[in-house]
């Protein structure tokens, strides 16, 4: 009993415990379960787009089969395999922060917003090539060629309408996700301060792990987005 | 019993002063009073527009505003309503009150997030009325393509953004009390002790989280394909306007539920109070709050029985939109069964339930009609729909509102409204309502089609008897407005418990102190347990 009262004596001094709550274990409860929500919010606003995707693809397999091929399969394998590292090291930061091991935390945000950043450099790459190919849904926009993976140019004949469906679903989709990314990396920056200033220990680490979480779904988001716009509608012999 | 029920020295109004006590709180209390007064001006303004609209229809030929604006009239009047009170309506206000009390919380799991929401939402209000005040929006609330996207003139970027913007403080309201009803209860408040309030609010709450994203996804579309010109919905450009109105529905017939259920949940605690029982088959009136969420999702395609979807899926959607009719009358039987062998008391918030009772079976048995393939087909876009859908959210949600503040009224003030006036708003409004909707299904069933500014002159007489219906109407709506304001400072003190309710929130003090309770509440007793009164009435 008097061990209790010694635990709730002690844990009404944890400056991390809001007022609200009785103790450590239901703040913790209810940031993660806000943070699971949150995710299924997101799930719900990719998946308008995925699903007017998957409807478009039906209706129009041709274009998107070419538009699928113009896509620089490197760049998006690269990116696959940055973007899944960054998930192990993301793991190995809340790892760590539950170790208490507030060096190694450090380190592996770092190394992880670096992987985001590797990510989004090319990303801007491939954007810039779309743009100067007039890949770009607009005004400009013709999808009349396109450079093939071994640097040969080929004729596309596809409906230009249909075709700038495609694009225009790739940068929304994409778009979408790398905005993403960008909020993700303002959120380890925060976490990398926090962290440097010690704001985390053992027993108070929920930040680190509900940015974890978000971090994990923008990778798995791009999991899908990868073969659904890059893979599966690849013409292999033009 | 004879003691004169006083006003306690500290409590949440007084607890902290100024301007800057009230825009920084984190007080579940006063955010929903922050909630209470915006939502309360985005009704006004969306009456303004109703009042231009009736005051246009007196005549056939529509002698008050061209085409165009009246074009904008019912676009503004409904994106002002839907988005901006009936959504927010009881979740944002009552809810934000209420829950955390009803539940023995001293706040809701994330007070910032709850602030952040009010700002996110007045940011996106403030969106919609700079839309509304520099030329309007004129697509209608649906924002149907290709016009919403490439031929109207109007400020449909800016509308779509405010309620782009307006959704993530619903989104954000939704999960804050997902995580509050989950992890914030007091000992020994299981699942099924939680008044039916708090279970109606949960599966609002579910629809919030889980629909609204989607929405958010659809209006951002439309908004770039209408700026960059980029193709997702026109046919132009090989887009398929259908699309549209599916994404568009798989939210907005979900919303409708956001827009009735919290007034349902209203209504449980109103007919139980007044009634002194609990209320009929418990466990069937909270499942059926979560049968109609779930239901709330797969029947959006009953919007598009005449926009072409294939006749078989028409048949399935025709299906399972009868089968929303059930929980539906779950309820309803349920709340009159609760009623049999009472010991009923006629007090103003018990008069807007029975309204509500009374209305919403019109408007509920009035959507069976469209349900129906081939009924839709001669009513689909007609005042018919007008009429059943305001029997819905007029009828069922503003009364539960209305009913739902007069009986909260007490706890957030302190102190009682004028129950004469009470009672007369409450029957003006009932009259008024009546007046201004019914002559609309005859209207619709002829066939005068929704959106018209103009129409034949033999319908004259039931658009003058509907406009007639909507000023009494205004009145009542009024009213209250002015009799709540002047029992803030003249109105009788409440007391802890003015109706000898059940629940929480009437065990702490009126106005309850800053962190809800003095002792943190226990509860062992299951829920709307009058049975020691009813015991005591009988010895």
């Amino acid at each position: 009993m008097s061990e209790t009262t010694h635990a709730v004596a002690h844990e009404a001094h944890n400056p991390n415990l809001q007022h609200h709550f009785y103790d450590m274990e239901q703040q913790k409860d209810a940031s993660s379960l806000g943070m699971w929500l949150f995710l299924i919010t997101e799930i719900m606003f990719f998946g308008g787009m995925f699903a007017a995707y998957l409807v478009y693809r039906h209706m129009y397999y041709d274009a998107f089969a070419a538009g699928s091929t113009s896509l620089n399969i490197y760049y998006g394998g690269i990116n696959t395999g940055v973007l899944i590292f960054s998930s192990l090291t993301m793991a190995m930061a809340v790892h760590s922060a539950a170790l208490g091991k507030q060096k190694l935390l450090v380190f592996f945000l770092l190394v992880t917003l670096g992987l985001g950043c590797v990510f989004l450099g090319i990303k801007a790459i491939e954007y810039h090539d779309k743009f100067v190919e007039h890949h770009i849904p607009g005004e400009h926009f013709s999808f009349t060629d396109m450079e093939m993976p071994n640097g040969k140019m080929v004729e596309v004949r596809v409906d230009q309408g249909q075709a700038q469906l495609f694009f225009s679903l790739y940068f929304a989709l994409t778009g979408m996700h790398a905005i993403h990314m960008v909020v993700g990396a303002g959120l380890l920056t925060t976490l990398i301060i926090m962290s440097l200033r010690g704001k985390f220990n053992a027993g108070y680490f929920t930040p680190v792990e509900n940015i974890g979480l978000y971090w994990h779904f923008v990778d798995i988001v791009w999991i899908f987005l990868f073969p659904l716009l890059y893979l599966i509608h690849r013409i292999h012999n033009v | 019993m004879a003691t004169t029920p006083t006003y306690p020295k500290e409590h949440y109004l007084n607890h902290d002063f100024g301007i800057k006590s009230w825009l920084l709180t984190k007080d579940h209390k006063r955010i929903g009073i922050l909630y209470l007064l915006s939502i309360t001006l985005f009704f006004f303004v969306g009456g303004f527009f109703a009042v231009l609209i009736r005051l246009n229809l007196l005549t056939p030929d529509g002698a008050l505003v061209t085409a165009d604006t009246y074009n904008k009239l019912f676009t503004m009047h409904g994106i002002m309503m839907v988005f901006f009170f009936l959504v927010p309506s009881i979740p944002a206000t009552l809810g934000n009150f209420v829950l955390p009390l009803a539940l023995g919380a001293k706040d809701v799991a994330f007070p910032k997030i709850n602030l952040l929401s009010w700002y996110i939402f007045v940011a996106g209000g403030a969106m919609t009325l700079w839309a509304v005040m520099t030329g309007g929006v004129d697509t209608g609330w649906t924002f149907y393509v290709p016009f919403s996207t490439s031929y109207a003139q109007s400020n449909v970027i800016l509308a779509a953004m405010g309620i782009f913007v307006a959704g993530f403080s619903s989104i954000l309201t939704g999960l804050n009390f997902i995580v509050t009803i989950h992890r914030m209860r007091a000992p020994g408040l299981t699942w099924f002790r939680l008044p039916l309030f708090v279970w109606a609010t949960y599966a609002t709450a579910l629809i919030q989280v889980l629909g609204t994203p989607v929405i958010a996804i659809t209006l951002l579309l439309v908004g770039l394909e209408r700026g960059l010109h980029i193709g997702v919905f026109d046919p132009k450009w090989g887009g398929d306007p259908v699309l549209f109105q599916h994404m568009f529905w798989f939210y907005s017939h979900p919303a409708v539920y956001i827009m009735i259920l919290p007034g349902m949940g209203v209504m449980s605690e109103l007919i139980s109070t007044f009634s002194r029982k609990p209320v009929f088959g418990y466990k069937f009136v909270a499942f059926s709050s979560l049968a109609i969420a779930v239901f709330g999702f797969i029947v959006w395609a009953h919007h598009l029985f005449v926009a072409g979807i294939s006749v078989y899926s028409a048949m399935v959607f025709s299906f399972l939109s009868f089968a929303v009719a059930i929980p539906s009358a779950i309820k309803t039987f349920n709340w009159t069964a609760t009623l049999y062998k009472g010991a009923i008391s006629f007090r103003t918030p018990m008069l807007y339930a029975f309204g509500f009772l009374g209305l919403f079976t019109i408007g509920g048995l009035t959507g069976l009609f469209m349900a129906a393939l081939g009924t839709d087909i001669h009513i689909h876009d007609t005042y018919f729909v007008i009429a059943h859908f305001h029997y819905i959210m007029v009828g069922g949600m503003v009364m539960a509102y209305i009913g739902g503040l007069h009986y909260w009224w007490p706890k957030i003030s302190g102190r009682m409204y004028p129950e004469p006036w009470g009672k007369l708003s409450a029957l003006i409004i009932f009259l008024g309502f009546n007046l201004t909707f019914f002559p609309q299904f005859i209207l619709g069933y002829l066939g005068m089609p929704r959106r018209y500014h103009t129409y034949p002159p033999e319908w004259q007489v039931l658009h003058v008897l509907s406009s007639a219906g909507a000023s009494i109407l205004g009145v009542g709506y009024l009213l209250p407005m002015i009799y709540l304001l002047w029992s803030l400072k003249y109105g009788e003190v409440a007391g802890d418990n003015p109706w000898g309710a059940t629940g929480l929130e009437w065990q702490t003090a009126s106005p309850p102190p800053a962190h809800n309770f003095v002792e943190m509440p226990v509860v062992n007793e299951e829920a709307y347990d009058y049975s020691k009164e009813r015991e005591a009435a009988f010895v």
